[in-house]
């Protein structure tokens, strides 16, 4: 059970969270038209007849926006409707070139489904939990009003004007912000792994509407609020902590919670009223006449699934109980889609998967840390860092002389090898060699050597780096310490 | 020389092959026609340059040997179907000046056919109408007159009154109609010519101002059966754009026509005995009956017991999606733009719909709201969709006793103008027998009978299975074989 508690006046509340996620869907063209979907296109130019509601202009589905939405539904485990019906939402708004949304109230594509958050003692989430998901439907986006363009009128742009939107509807099973986080997270990983949304909550590819609520625990659920078009994971979760707050003083200082839809406000982290319910429009739904219900094929559903790539959460035990790979280190390779790509080619590479997935959380991390740069954009090639840690394994390679190695091939973009010849870093196995230096060493350091062999065996670290030290950090570690052990007797 | 204005579209395609003239003087006969019957009213745009350089095209072809199905024919086309670059209204006051970059699919095939456009012919404000009393462009006038010397003006019927008006006056030999709940069928009844309705999906309704998205359906209107077969081929066809359109084959409807009816079953749905109804149209029932019979086809008496739903579920349906459709025309993109002094958004709307707008249109969009309003949606747009399904089965049940069913169009002959605009629910009346079948999508049509005691033309409605045009065309032949309906308007205009 999650432990997130307010602690209010009159005891402790708890908080219950449904979010409704809008996600855009992949897809060259529009939900109803043939219009492109790039972002950040001039305004207005794309637009089709249909997205711009032209009196005699038809809905046509797109089938690539369909199939999507199918796909997504079954990364979900979901129940996939075999019959469902377009339903238009009717409000008059400048963004709104129709007069009417259309959308799916009545006969959604995708029906019960859920994900599951795992335990994160950080974050406060105790343990393993699994998140109902009511429903997928698909609808259009509405344009953009630009009211920066002239100082008394705002002007509109089209361009987003009917791309396909997935609405992603869970049920109210969240209880912490955390725990929404977790939630919004994860659908954005099996999002991104399918391939059905792009996730970018910046560019508002994704964006949630959170339902809050509060009670005390045990009671039945409170009044709720809808705050709207909330579009970063740490917004979500400022917004509830907020709202749910607000409520419980709102509740204690003897007040009612109405039933509305409020705004969030990133500057400040609050949220505000935007309407409440006595305001709220009367969508007038009903079946789009100008569209028969959507009936989907067996086969098409068996396509669907079979283009499904390996989810977030098969991949993770898989790297567990095949590969060997720490449970910790498996959650963190498989939490984003790039990540896990990354790593299955350098294993495909020939990279040994618990030396990989090591040096891939240290190593690779720190670095793309470093640089600030993401997976994606690494300048070296999984390719690149396989041979790299095959030269580690072989023991061409120290560990020192591998992150020297791996920070020349970051600025050079040279392979490992290249840079081991050019620089002559390989580290040397040369027992003749090693045993010389070590006999320069303990001549150099009596007063070390008689406190070692007084029994101050801590020193034994101390002759190992300077050992290495002075062959510049090649020599073979197992092999100096060897014979320092023969060496100090 | 033969009065070219007189031909019909098989006459003129026929005509013009055989080398009897040239698709210019058609065309040229007819423009002037067009012109010189102002006060008719039946067009909003005259388009004779479409006509001329359609006309110049098909006397290029018929050089070239390269004819096409509609090549010389010149027709009219209502104005709730997109033209490029020709001013397309609706009738209404909202698209007064619009001109859109797109040609609907049904224009788009005719032209391609080789027809002409004569112009932009006067209809019901969106459609919404039987008398063409509702167009912002003023009443369409019918060329019929009562033998009572009073000359009255009469309703051509509506919505497609302007074309009824134009082919009854031989302004055009055939035009483009639409039908939601009667448009094509109840203006060919008033004004003495043939109309088909085909089935729902046959044509596109790609380019066509939408009024009720689940009923509306183009189809021909034409001086004869075989003129709107020839029309109905050029017009029809699977449209990926439209996904209500039908995926299947035009079938060579004139070529198949016969009026030999042996074998045929016609139904007389019992239940379009309406009270009140004029003993005259009573009287061209039976005799039509007798035609039907005496083409050899069998009838028996049938029964669709929901047909007195009809009407309550057509007038929530219709208005419903009229209101939703209609919700476009908001003065942000296109069409009529009212932008008080200091107005926000919301009084561009209030103003330019209440400007844009004519009364009729208004009622429907109320009607059509409040039906779909949270608390009223279940007890009228649900109930409504409820007997639309038990009317489609009452079709069904009586397709096991009978292959057609045949029923006045109308209840009355044309009415002036005016007599029925302050009674809407009158006025709603005159669908009673033509709107069961728009709820049912079936194929429909309407042939001259006869004259009633005023003179005025009455129509018969054959009604058939869906996408069975065939049979449907084959009794309309035969009644107008055996009724010899030659009438015609006296020119007073």
């Amino acid at each position: 059970m999650s432990s997130y508690r307010i602690q209010g006046a009159t005891g402790e509340w708890e908080v219950v969270i449904g979010l409704e996620v809008h996600a855009q869907v992949v897809s060259k063209s529009k939900l109803f038209s043939g219009a492109a979907t790039a972002f950040g296109a001039e305004p207005n130019t794309q637009v089709s007849l249909v997205d711009a509601a032209m009196p005699g202009m038809l809905p046509v589905p797109n089938r690539e926006c369909i199939r999507q939405a199918v796909r997504t539904g079954l990364a979900i485990d979901a129940q996939i409707n075999r019959w469902s019906r377009f339903d238009r939402k009717n409000y008059f708004y400048a963004d709104l070139p129709q007069g009417y949304q259309i959308s799916q109230l009545y006969h959604p594509l995708v029906g019960e489904g859920h994900l599951d958050i795992e335990a994160d003692e950080k974050a406060g989430i105790a343990e393993d939990k699994r998140i109902g998901i009511e429903r997928i439907h698909v609808e259009q986006d509405a344009g953009k009003l630009m009211h920066d363009q002239h100082p008394t009128r705002s002007y509109v742009d089209l361009n987003r004007s009917g791309v396909a939107l997935m609405e992603i509807v869970s049920r109210p099973d969240m209880r912490s912000p955390a725990e929404a986080g977790a939630y919004l997270r994860k659908l954005r990983a099996i999002l991104r792994y399918v391939g059905s949304c792009d996730g970018n909550m910046e560019e508002g590819s994704m964006r949630a509407d959170v339902n809050v609520s509060v009670r005390k625990p045990g009671d039945e659920f409170g009044t709720r609020t809808e705050t709207k078009n909330v579009n970063s994971v740490r917004f979500v979760m400022q917004a509830i902590e907020h709202e749910a707050n607000r409520q419980v003083d709102v509740i204690e200082g003897g007040g009612k919670i109405v039933q509305e839809t409020r705004l969030f406000n990133p500057d400040t982290g609050t949220t505000r009223s935007m309407r409440s319910k006595e305001d709220a429009h009367d969508y007038r739904y009903f079946p789009d006449p100008d569209l028969l219900p959507l009936e989907l094929e067996e086969s098409f559903i068996e396509d669907c699934r079979a283009s499904l790539p390996e989810l977030p959460d098969a991949k993770r035990t898989r790297y567990v109980e095949t590969l060997g790979i720490s449970a910790y280190n498996a959650n963190v390779l498989t939490a984003e889609v790039e990540t896990a790509r990354w790593f299955e080619a350098l294993l495909e590479a020939g990279a040994e998967a618990k030396q990989a997935s090591n040096w891939v959380m240290s190593e690779l991390f720190g670095a793309l840390n470093r640089l600030g740069t993401s997976i994606e954009a690494c300048p070296v090639s999984p390719a690149q860092a396989a041979e790299l840690l095959t030269l580690v394994s072989d023991g061409t390679l120290s560990g020192s002389l591998a992150k020297q190695v791996f920070e020349k091939m970051l600025e050079t973009g040279d392979d490992a090898g290249t840079i081991v010849e050019r620089e002559g870093l390989k580290q040397t196995s040369d027992t003749g060699a090693i045993e010389a230096v070590i006999a320069d060493v303990l001549a150099k350091n009596p007063g070390q050597l008689e406190q070692y062999r007084g029994g101050k065996e801590a020193l034994f670290g101390f002759f190992v780096g300077q050992t290495m030290k002075a062959m510049g950090g090649k020599a073979n570690p197992g092999v100096v310490n060897e014979l320092l052990k023969k060496a100090l007797g | 020389m033969t009065n070219l204005t007189d031909l019909g579209i098989a006459a003129i395609r026929d005509g013009f092959r055989k080398g009897d003239f040239s698709a210019r003087d058609v065309a040229s006969a007819f423009n002037d026609a067009v012109a010189a019957a102002k006060p008719l009213n039946a067009f909003i745009v005259e388009t004779p340059d479409h006509a001329l350089a359609a006309a110049d095209q098909a006397d290029k072809d018929r050089a070239a040997g390269a004819l096409k199905p509609l090549s010389g024919v010149p027709i009219g086309m209502k104005d709730l179907f997109a033209t490029k670059g020709v001013q397309t209204t609706a009738a209404s006051h909202m698209l007064e000046g619009f001109k859109p970059e797109y040609e609907s699919t049904v224009s788009a095939k005719l032209w391609t056919a080789g027809a002409g456009m004569l112009g932009k012919l006067n209809l019901d404000q969106f459609a919404m109408g039987s008398s063409n009393e509702t167009s912002y462009f003023g009443n369409v006038i019918s060329p019929w007159r009562r033998n009572d010397g009073g000359n009255a003006p009469l309703a051509p019927g509506g919505s497609s009154g302007g074309s009824s008006s134009a082919i009854a006056a031989r302004l055009c030999p055939a035009a483009t109609g639409t039908d939601t709940g009667g448009s094509i069928r109840q203006p060919a009844a008033f004004t003495g010519i043939s109309g088909i309705k085909p089935t729902y999906g046959r044509c596109s309704r790609w380019g066509i101002v939408a009024f009720a998205s689940s009923l509306d359906q183009a189809g021909p209107m034409a001086r004869d059966v075989r003129d709107c077969a020839i029309m109905l081929e050029n017009m029809a066809g699977f449209d990926a754009k439209d996904s209500t359109s039908l995926d299947l084959a035009v079938p060579n409807w004139e070529a198949a026509l016969s009026s030999d009816l042996k074998g045929k079953r016609v139904g007389i749905p019992k239940e379009y005995r309406v009270d009140g109804m004029p003993a005259e149209i009573d009287a061209l029932w039976e005799q039509g009956i007798a035609w039907l019979k005496d083409a050899g086809a069998e009838i028996v008496e049938v029964s669709l017991p929901h047909t007195k739903y009809a009407l309550p579920a057509y007038y929530i349906i219709a208005p419903a999606e009229a209101s939703s459709n209609l919700a476009r025309y908001d003065g942000v993109r296109y069409g009529l733009r009212d932008l008080p002094d200091g107005a926000n958004l919301q009084d561009m709307y209030a103003a330019t719909r209440a400007a844009g707008f004519g009364a009729e249109v208004k009622r429907r969009i109320l009607i059509g709201t409040y039906v779909l309003s949270a608390g009223f949606y279940d007890a009228y747009y649900t109930q409504a969709q409820k007997v639309r399904t038990l009317i489609a089965r009452d079709f069904d049940l009586a397709w096991e006793k009978c292959d057609l069913l045949l029923t006045p169009t109308a209840p009355s002959a044309a009415f002036g103008l005016g007599e029925k605009s302050d009674d809407p629910l009158a006025m709603y009346l005159n669908d009673v027998f033509t709107v069961p079948t728009s709820l049912a999508g079936l194929p429909a049509m309407s042939v001259p009978g006869g004259l009633d005691a005023q003179g005025l033309p009455l129509g018969l409605q054959i009604i058939g299975k869906a996408l069975d045009e065939q049979s449907v065309l084959n009794a309309s032949l035969a009644i107008e074989e055996r009724a010899g309906f030659t009438a015609r308007a006296d020119k007073w205009w």
